[in-house]
């Protein structure tokens, strides 16, 4: 090991994934100059490299592409910003101090802003605390999808997958497309969470039956997975199958956030934010899915193009902090809401959440008591929740609730 | 590779070992060193796949240990061993001391017979300490902490690169390795045994029986076994890295006669573990898990370091103590047998290994004979997985990051497959070099390994056309 190398930057990007390469071609295109982007990988474009199955672009690029191709079009819209691929952001610092690990050696980069930009992944089985042994074949749909599509691997042939969420239903094509056939699609809750048609696409197109108030108990298996154990309705039913796709469950990568000394949401699992995407660290701006479980593609580039915009006014102006900060809680059935503090006293300023049950009735935005907000909502985990309020009547507030009651 | 199967040279060897878990690693290491043609010889695909795969990695003082007997002696002994080589062969030691927690007056009653117990065992620098003193070396701990006893010397090691180091040293110093090779019974011959195994016979003059779970089955070669092997299961949560910053000590509970109960401890790797349990069960193999037992150890773990209620879990896992009826171990050289059982090295192996190991050879020495040493030792450092040790990635020209939670490089991957010990099997991968092991347990990094392991480490996939 030698000396490290130190270098300075405006603003660094951690993550080339949808919200990182929008942001750094949005920066660009204001006019900032020497922007890098840090991406672990060996290429940029983050998860939907792996996603084969089409949908992508239709909300940023007006296209609909496969996962690879959108990934592609991220990477040359945002042409002309340094891309440095095969590089792990290890830790983040006070002020914007970023420890790198690139192929070359260590390096420490010194940012006046920088975005995190680190994605979401699926809770794998331990996190769940599903029993039972270890024997390989278990996994998530992410690394499932990037096994086929990306190695053209078949790890299984006949899994069950865990969850119906709509990404349930990408492991489901992705399985079509390898040859593998599903024994069956397992949700806990009593109907598929994915929107309505999500059962019978399972069941006719894909002939997978469907098992709803039903949870795996234990896996098992010595070298390999040999079954699983459902409990159902009080008994359990032990079901024949040679894997397992955890699916869903999400889970922000706020990994550096979690480690150093950023605030990190316990209810959204990523980094606190204010309105204008800056963590407990003024020097620290967060966007995309490390924010919170979970949005579609189209969503995370929009506000991902927002928060450059609030980059570049932070390197530009002096006033770094904004109005005192008004906090916001979540109340009611509304299980998170963020963002989690309110500075600037504009007159729009959204707020998203969702809801920890199925639940109709409304959403309301109160402030010390008295409501400013408030709308008639039917919701649903899997929906999100966005409320616009006017934030000039804010000065001199204590909190604001989102509640869903 | 070391051939697996009996050797081509027609004498006997000196010392057959049966059983590459820790135990039996330090054995042939111990014999190996001391100048024995020996082998050791393991059912499995790879090292560690029996009760040295799963434990709470402490490298034990011995301070609770019942004075007098065996293991208090191993472990004694065991811990100085490490301490002794433990640089030579790369292997990390994180000094975190422990502290033994009185939660109840009752508890903490019990805390002045727990320090002269550890005087009488030798650990003369444990001590009482009050609640601030606690408080101040433990600011996490739940406010209804009383007291505690101090154990300056408790540490951490790595459960897994530990034994894998002494069986290269074995393999350096002329031993061989013999994986894959399950000994199903033995015949006596003039000189010793000829060992049955589903590989071709082995023949030595000396059998030692590190057997761990089927420690009875196989004694049964030699004679009716005096001890009967009953697992005791130990489950655990581990908690992500950023756990492992509320407790910098290893957090003990006031132990029962049957148990040490649960124990919070940081790894060598980061991380942040709660367990185990203590189960008994009649399956020998089955380290399996359940969610009532991982939630009850949550919540015990919660109950010590309530902060740790903001921390996700990383793993969970269980090892399987190979223990007995009797509370010692089970030590012993049968003379007229040729044989040496080491058998119920229950909760303190990974830690007594060393000693145990020098303890078998002077058995050796006083009933078998001694050898003759080589001139020099040869020894032979392993990779450093622990995480406040400089690691792979940092290298100036590092290879490719394949596991991005655990930061293994393709190097360290490639690495596992070459050498006189090539890992072949998922587990043995996993555990030689921490990949999948991480936060996302494989969602960032299974197609890369896979792609690296599949079939060296068995057909784990196949090719989509
Ligand atoms: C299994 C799965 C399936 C999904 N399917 C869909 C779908 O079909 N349609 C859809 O619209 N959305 C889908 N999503 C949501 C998906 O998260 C978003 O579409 C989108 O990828 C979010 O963009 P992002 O930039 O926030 O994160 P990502 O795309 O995950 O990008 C984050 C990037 O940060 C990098 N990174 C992380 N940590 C570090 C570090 N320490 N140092 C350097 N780089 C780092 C990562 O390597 C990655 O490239 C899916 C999500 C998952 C997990
Ligand atoms: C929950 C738990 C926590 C623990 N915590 C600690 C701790 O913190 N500190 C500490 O020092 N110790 C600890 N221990 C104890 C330590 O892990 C054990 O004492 C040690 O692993 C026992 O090792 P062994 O070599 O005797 O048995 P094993 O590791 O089981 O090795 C026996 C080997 O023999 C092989 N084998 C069996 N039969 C045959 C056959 N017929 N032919 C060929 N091969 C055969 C098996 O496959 C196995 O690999 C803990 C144990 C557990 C379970």
């Amino acid at each position: 090991m030698t000396d490290k190398a130190i270098i300075d930057r405006p603003v660094v990007i951690i993550g080339a994934g949808p919200a990182g390469l929008t942001a750094a071609r949005r920066l660009r295109d204001l006019g900032t100059q020497g922007v890098l982007v840090v991406e672990r990988n060996p290429e940029a474009g983050g998860l939907p490299r792996f996603c084969g199955h089409p949908g992508w672009g239709l909300l940023d690029f007006g296209r609909v592409w496969r996962g690879p191709v959108y990934a592609r079009k991220l990477v040359a819209a945002a042409s002309g910003v340094e891309i440095l691929t095969d590089a792990t952001v290890t830790a983040l610092h006070p002020g914007g101090r970023i420890e790198v690990s690139s192929r070359s050696g260590p390096m420490t980069v010194h940012a006046h802003a920088a975005l995190i930009a680190t994605g979401i992944r699926e809770a794998p089985r331990s996190a769940r605390l599903v029993g039972g042994s270890r024997p390989w074949g278990v996994t998530t749909t992410g690394a499932f999808q990037e096994m086929v599509y990306a190695g053209s691997l078949r790890p299984f042939r006949r899994p069950v997958i865990v969850g119906s969420e709509l990404v349930s239903f990408s492991a489901l094509l992705t399985a079509r497309h390898a040859g593998i056939r599903p024994v069956a699609m397992i949700e806990e809750g009593p109907r598929i969470v994915a929107y309505r048609p999500g059962d019978w696409i399972a069941r006719w197109a894909f002939g997978v039956p469907v098992m709803t108030n039903a949870h795996v108990v234990e896996i098992c298996g010595t070298d390999r997975v040999e079954a699983v154990l459902v409990e159902r309705a009080g008994h359990r039913e032990r079901i024949a199958c040679d894997g397992v796709i955890f699916t869903g469950q999400f889970t922000p990568e706020a990994t550096l956030a979690r480690l150093g000394h950023l605030h990190v949401d316990p209810r959204t699992g990523g980094p606190s934010i204010d309105d204008r995407w800056r963590c407990s660290d003024p020097a620290y701006f967060a966007a995309g899915n490390v924010l919170r479980p979970v949005e579609h593609s189209g969503f995370v580039a929009a506000e991902a193009r927002r928060a450059a915009d609030s980059i570049a006014t932070a390197l530009t102006s002096q006033d770094a902090s904004g109005d005192a900060a008004v906090a916001v809680m979540p109340g009611g059935a509304a299980r998170y809401v963020y963002p989690q503090r309110i500075v600037s006293r504009e007159a729009r300023v959204m707020l998203y959440g969702r809801a920890d049950r199925e639940h109709r009735g409304h959403l309301r935005v109160a402030v010390d008591g008295r409501i400013i907000a408030e709308r008639r909502v039917h919701a649903r985990p899997e929906r999100r929740l966005a409320i616009a309020i006017d934030a000039g009547g804010l000065r001199g507030a204590a909190a604001l609730s989102f509640i869903l009651d | 590779m070391t051939p697996a199967g009996p050797r081509s040279d027609p004498r006997p060897l000196d010392v057959a070992v049966i059983g590459a878990g820790v135990v039996g690693c330090a054995v042939f290491r111990e014999f190996a060193i001391a100048g024995a043609r020996c082998a050791l010889i393991e059912r499995d695909a790879d090292l560690l796949a029996g009760a040295s795969k799963g434990n709470s990695a402490i490298l034990h003082t011995g301070f609770d240990a019942t004075p007098g007997t065996l293991e208090a002696r191993c472990v004694g002994d065991g811990y100085r061993r490490y301490r002794e080589i433990h640089a030579k062969l790369n292997l990390p030691v994180l000094d975190t001391g422990a502290v033994v927690v009185a939660w109840t007056a009752q508890e903490e009653a019990a805390l002045p017979a727990i320090v002269a117990r550890a005087h009488e065992n030798g650990v003369r620098d444990v001590r009482l300490m009050g609640a601030a003193e606690l408080r101040v070396r433990e600011p996490r701990l739940a406010a209804d902490a009383r007291a505690a006893v101090l154990v300056p010397g408790e540490a951490i090691i790595d459960p897994w690169s530990a034994p894998l180091a002494y069986a290269l040293q074995g393999l350096a110093h002329g031993g061989t390795v013999h994986r894959n090779t399950l000994v199903k019974g033995g015949t006596r011959t003039p000189e010793g045994w000829k060992l049955a195994t589903d590989a071709g016979v082995i023949h030595a003059r000396v059998v030692v029986n590190c057997a761990g779970n089927f420690g009875d089955h196989v004694e049964a070669i030699a004679r009716p076994s005096p001890f009967r092997i009953r697992p005791r299961k130990g489950q655990f949560v581990v908690f992500d890295k950023s756990a492992s910053a509320i407790a910098s000590s290893i957090v003990l509970p006031v132990p029962t006669e049957r148990t040490k109960g649960v124990v919070v401890c940081r790894t060598i790797f980061g991380n942040l573990i709660v367990g185990p349990t203590a189960e008994d069960q009649d399956d020998r193999t089955a380290a399996t898990v359940d969610q009532a037992a991982l939630r009850a150890l949550i919540d015990t773990g919660t109950r010590i370091l309530p902060a740790l209620a903001d921390h996700p879990v990383t793993a969970t896992y269980a090892g399987l103590r190979p223990a007995t009826e009797h509370k010692d171990y089970q030590i012993e050289a049968l003379p007229s047998a040729n044989w040496i059982t080491v058998a119920g090295i229950r909760s303190t192996g990974l830690t007594g290994s060393l000693g145990i190991a020098a303890h078998v050879r002077d058995l050796h020495e006083e009933h078998f004979g001694r050898f003759d040493p080589p001139a020099t030792i040869i020894w032979t450092p392993v990779d450093n997985l622990a995480e406040h040790r400089p690691r792979g990635h940092m290298a100036c020209d590092r290879s490719r990051i394949v596991c991005h939670c655990e930061l293994v490089t393709e190097r360290e991957i490639a690495a596992a497959f070459e050498g006189p010990l090539p890992v072949a099997s998922l587990g043995g991968l996993k555990r030689r070099t921490r990949c999948m092991m991480g936060r996302c347990q494989g969602f960032y990094c299974t197609r890369r390994v896979m792609e690296i392991a599949s079939g060296r480490c068995g057909d784990l996939v196949e090719h989509i056309a």
